[in-house]
């Protein structure tokens, strides 16, 4: 079964290696075929390892695979060995079923494009990536997936490379995470200097061991964890690359920007939960992180045009959601909402790649317009993500998950009003910007005509997601429906369960304002862009509007603080001023030379004035002594 | 004996080179290739069998007496470090003549015979065990460098090879001084005359001299690192140098730089290094930030690789001055990698240059279309050079930053900033010659297949010791403990002794 589990993310790397090795002189179909077929086997794999770890648990409730020694040395080890646990058993899932439907929605996406071996290398390196960083079991390796991922979400935004404005959102992309990742291997440093050890495991036993609650150390190495987090996870104030990341392939959106790689500061911190528990100040942050960046995404969502820019905001403000319910100490909940939120943010990208798709590339919703009636089954599943999205009561998954953490956010012992606040005018915007995408782009007077229908391979992978959008909430009820808690019973075996202060308050009573504030947002986005488009008019003209539409300033205030300076400061050295020191010397060199050259004139009235000045010379020295 | 033959067969290989280019251009290629094979062969066998040779302070030692008179002997001796040395120097000379077999086609006898002297001199220099000789040596690989560069380099050849020579000559100048001084007290002390490095470990002098002696070391090591602000004859040397010139100067001669500080400043002075240590780091750290922003300035390609080379080498200054294991398992592990890493990148640079005839980085652009496998190359070095996991560098990196983060925390952080000002000029490599649109139309062919073995060798290389870094580890440990034992006798006899 361990050796199995090595497969896993083995799989998905020989279709690496095959297809970037032999990509280019394989016909299509079967780069198709390993491309897709490595994904579905570790899906496949993870299923039947998944039922197996679920009904007969092994005694620590770990399952653990060590390959080989990788570095030794002084007291520092690292091995490249994976360790399954509830925790990755939920990340794996994700990443190998939601990958493996984006890998078939790709097939027909990416067909007849030049690169298409090149695209389905880079997706099966970036599924191992991902794989490697959740089953790593110490955090050198998970680096190394952590990186990996960073590499291919670089390689894919800037897929289509001849475009310099795609390779420039992916060096952004790369560059900016980057920050994050510096951040996060000093705490490396510091774990292992101060605990000795990089293992996980152990990492997270020394730790509660040596630091006390609120200790400096662990303040400080939680802080810096965090950094990586909010590098990956485009969280404030390193989330100004994600929504220009929208450069790369739709299902690349999907699947990297979307459903897995930036929810992996998600899985950081709650793999090291225990350090953040540590360092409650440091767990506040994460959620004052979380509530800020769900409004400010929120807000920014509301006036974008482009389809993709406004789902990607969309997952900024949801990966919000889930810092926040970290922040909070509701481990599951922000679990819980990274699944569902894979599952309909994923339809979602899809959905709209196709409408784009079939539109010849148009990306602006206003030109989109009635498209309800031309491709229904789009318009359906679309329908179902945005309600999922919106928190839709009770029919829909993301009801189940974004009310958890709205319940969390004022009941558990770290919660506030102020973060459910928060998460509540959040949930307010979502609607709203949701149904602004979907009243536009799906109703009205149809602009532009698709050519033609969407494909099997694209519809099928559209519909099964919708399906999970809708029915993946019902694992997981709340306390007044039923209180069924299949998937946070599973995860409790790991994570803490949350603490409540607010035992007195009724949970239904923030179902039924969560539900309220779902359906009036919906309704706002009815009146003002379907009923009454003026209104929404005139906003738009707005310089407020303006602010939010490019992402509150962040980009111009980076560029000023950080881009220019760099770039003049290399412009002005860029032939090394220190380089002077020896052209100097050499100046000095060629003018004495040319000095005493002058003096080698072959005249002899010089000759007989340099001898007698140097006897004078020589005399006077001596006459001295 | 067999540490003589390695030398000896590399000398001979050359002068036949030599006298065979009088009547073809192919003999001396050919020769060239087995002499440095053979010697390849000789050290993979020892490094093989390394556990054969017990745990005695040296694998092989031999020593025979040269001049007598002053105490000259030639002593040669091989550890592990020496061993990963030249078994990197003749990975990558075989390499270098592989990547002149199109490329050279003037003197291509006398090219040989520099290219095999210049590796003579290298071993030479990782081998000596007499400081003499060391000297010798040293001189010996820096001749047929200045040819190498004056002759068959690029336009501004002339100018590069006199600072290359200048630099290194006045530097090398100060460090024999500092042998002759020591080797002066030394004889004082104990009335025993000789250049042998085991007898001059633990020479007793007073804290200035030793200070003073350690920098005439030093200033010989730093230029050939090179160290901000004793760099500037590097950007010209390699830009200017054939491609196999740029490749040894890159991955071999910077090395006798970092493989000087490990094997004789620290051992020789260790009280000194210890009182250098603070400004070591601070250098390094300036080298790693200085070096990075001048590469991201560059329009040419080739100096933008140079000054990379600045930047990682800091690394190497850094974890030497962190004197501790994990540090010093990094910097052999730098020194190794940023050889394969930067020669790669001088080699795409130079299959560049024979297709396109420029280096110029604003004409270049969208090349990946017309050779995919070159771009995937680029892309992997580049993705080596800012440190990605998986890849060499990035286990020498972060080796070299955790153990300096238990030396000296504030220098760690800056030189972690090194890691992101990385990103950004490796990046920008990718960016300009492969990706974005063609600035130049140019008609080019992908690699051959000789170029395909040379760049495919060094990716599995770059991989291998990215993932499987233990027999590298394990073979550098005894040289690693050596080194710090010295500087652990330090810290005892401060302890012992506490100054008054």
């Amino acid at each position: 079964m361990t050796l199995l589990l090595a497969l896993i993310p083995i799989l998905p790397l020989f279709g690496f290696l095959v297809l970037s090795i032999f990509g280019g002189r394989l016909p299509w179909k079967v780069v198709a075929t390993i491309g897709t077929g490595s994904v579905g086997l570790s899906a496949l794999l993870t299923l039947i390892i998944g039922t197996v770890f679920l009904s007969l648990p092994s005694p620590d409730g770990v399952y653990a695979v060590n390959l080989w020694e990788w570095i030794n040395t002084g007291g520092l080890t690292a091995n490249i060995s994976f360790r399954l646990d509830a925790l990755s058993l939920v990340f794996i899932f994700v990443v190998t079923f939601v990958g493996f439907l984006i890998h078939v929605y790709s097939v027909e996406f990416m067909k007849g494009d030049e690169g298409f071996s090149r695209f389905f290398a880079y997706m099966n390196l970036f599924v191992f990536s991902m794989l490697v960083l959740v089953l790593a079991d110490n955090l050198l390796l998970l680096y190394l997936g952590w990186e990996g991922v960073g590499l291919c979400s670089y390689l894919l935004i800037g897929f289509w490379y001849k475009e310099p404005a795609n390779g420039y959102a992916a060096r952004k992309a790369f560059i900016i995470t980057r920050v994050g990742d510096t951040a996060m291997i000093i705490g490396l440093f510091l774990l292992f200097i101060n605990l000795g050890t990089l293992n996980i495991n152990e990492l997270m036993q020394q730790a509660s061991l040596k630091w006390a609650m609120g200790s400096p150390l662990a303040l400080l190495t939680a802080a810096l964890l965090l950094g990586g987090a909010v590098g990956k996870s485009a969280q404030l104030p390193l989330q100004t690359w994600l929504p220009d990341a929208m450069a790369g392939p739709s299902p690349v959106s999907a699947l990297i920007h979307a459903a897995t790689m930036v929810t992996a500061g998600v899985y950081l911190i709650a793999r090291t939960h225990v350090l953040f528990a540590l360092a409650p100040a440091v767990q506040t942050a994460v959620a004052v992180i979380g509530a800020l960046t769900l409004l400010l995404a929120g807000f920014s969502a509301l006036t974008q045009h482009d389809l993709k820019r406004i789902l990607a905001y969309s997952t900024i403000s949801q990966i919000g959601y889930m810092f926040l319910a970290l922040g909070v100490g509701a481990w599951s909940a922000a679990i819980f909402h990274f699944m569902v939120h894979a599952f309909f943010k994923a339809l979602l990208f899809l959905a709209g790649g196709a409408v784009i798709l079939l539109l010849h590339e148009e990306h602006d919703i206003f030109k989109m317009g009635g498209l309800r009636k031309k491709m229904p089954v789009i318009f359906w599943t679309f329908l179902i993500g945005s309600a999922s999205l919106a928190a839709l009561p009770l029919i829909t998954a993301g009801f189940y998950s974004k009310d958890q953490i709205l319940w969390f956010a004022w009941s558990a012992s770290n919660g506030s009003p102020w973060l459910w606040a928060a998460g509540f005018v959040g949930a307010f915007l979502t609607s709203l910007y949701t149904f602004r995408m979907v009243f536009i782009t799906f109703f009205g007077e149809t602009k532009t005509e698709p050519d033609h229908q969407p494909g099997k391979l694209i519809v099928i992978p559209i519909v099964i997601l919708a399906v999970f959008s809708l029915l993946a909430g019902f694992i997981e009820l709340p306390g007044s429906m039923g209180s069924f808690h299949l998937f946070s019973d599973v995860l409790n075996t790991l994570l803490p369960s949350v603490i409540l202060s607010h035992e007195n308050v009724s949970e239904i009573v923030f179902q039924v304002l969560a539900s309220v504030i779902s359906l009036s947002g919906i309704y706002l986005a009815y009146v003002l862009y379907l009923k009454k488009p003026a209104l929404a008019g005139s906003f738009n003209k707005s310089r407020i509007s303006n602010f939010f539409y490019s992402g509150w300033g962040f980009d111009r205030v980076y560029d000023i603080v950080f881009v220019k300076p760099v770039v003049w400061l290399a412009d002005i050295d860029k032939n090394d001023f220190i380089d002077l020191f020896s052209k100097g010397i050499a100046m000095v060199t060629i003018f004495f030379n040319k000095a005493l050259s002058l003096m080698q004139n072959g005249k002899v009235r010089w000759a007989v004035m340099a001898l007698a000045i140097g006897i004078v010379f020589i005399l006077t020295i001596m006459m001295n002594l | 004996m067999i540490l003589l033959d390695l030398i000896l067969i590399l000398l001979t290989g050359g002068l036949l080179a030599w006298i065979t280019g009088k009547w073809s251009s192919i003999l001396p290629r050919i020769i060239s290739f087995i002499a440095i094979a053979i010697d390849l062969l000789l050290t993979l066998s020892i490094f093989l069998k390394q556990e054969g040779f017990g745990h005695t302070a040296w694998l092989i030692n031999y020593r025979t007496n040269w001049i007598p008179s002053f105490g000259i002997s030639l002593h040669l001796a091989l550890d592990g470090l020496s061993l990963l040395l030249l078994l990197l120097t003749f990975f990558l000379g075989l390499l270098s003549v592989l990547i002149s077999w199109k490329e050279i086609r003037e003197r291509v006898g006398f090219f040989h015979f520099n290219i095999l002297w210049i590796l003579a001199g290298i071993a030479g220099v990782f081998l000596s065990m007499d400081l003499f000789l060391f000297y010798f040596f040293w001189e010996l690989m820096l001749v047929p460098m200045y040819f190498l560069i004056g002759i068959w380099g690029h336009e501004n050849r002339t100018y590069a090879s006199y600072k290359f020579f200048l630099y290194t000559q006045a530097s090398g100048l100060l460090m024999f001084l500092s042998i002759l001084a020591l080797y002066f007290i030394h004889g004082r002390n104990t009335g025993i005359f000789t250049f042998d490095y085991q007898e001059l470990l633990g020479t007793s002098m007073s804290a200035p001299i030793a200070f003073l002696l350690m920098l005439g070391f030093l200033a010989a090591f730093l230029v050939k690192l090179p160290i901000v602000p004793l760099h500037n004859w590097l950007p010209d040397a390699h830009t200017e140098a054939p491609t196999a010139g740029s490749v040894i100067l890159a991955g071999l001669m910077l090395k006798t730089g970092a493989y000087g500080l490990l094997r004789f400043v620290i051992p020789l002075f260790p009280e000194a290094s210890v009182r250098f240590a603070p400004a070591g780091m601070i250098l390094g750290v300036i080298g790693i930030l200085y070096g990075a922003k001048l590469a991201f300035a560059q329009t040419d390609l080739k100096r933008l690789v140079a000054y990379t080379s600045v930047s990682h080498m800091g690394f190497v200054m850094l974890g030497v001055f962190a004197f501790n294991t994990i540090a010093y398992q990094g910097v052999v592990m730098q020194i190794i990698a940023h050889a394969i890493s930067t020669g790669a990148l001088f080699i795409l640079v130079g299959q560049l240059q024979e297709r396109i005839h420029t280096r110029d980085l604003n004409l270049m652009g969208g090349l990946w279309k017309q050779t995919p496998v070159m771009g995937a190359m680029g892309l992997i070095f580049a993705m080596a050079s800012l440190g990605l996991p998986g890849l060499a560098n990035f286990v020498a990196e972060f080796l070299i930053l955790t153990g300096t983060f238990r030396a000296n925390i504030l220098m760690t952080c800056l030189a972690s900033i090194g890691l992101v000002a990385a990103t950004i000029y490796s990046l920008r490599i990718v960016q300009k010659v492969f990706l974005g649109k063609e600035a130049t139309v140019w008609k080019m062919k992908d690699l051959s297949i000789r170029e395909k073995i040379v760049c495919g060798s060094l990716v599995i290389v770059v991989f291998w010791l990215g993932l499987f870094p233990q027999p590298v580890i394990n073979t550098a440990k005894p040289s690693v403990i050596k080194t710090l034992n010295s500087i652990e006798q330090v810290s005892i006899n401060q302890n012992t002794n506490p100054i008054p």
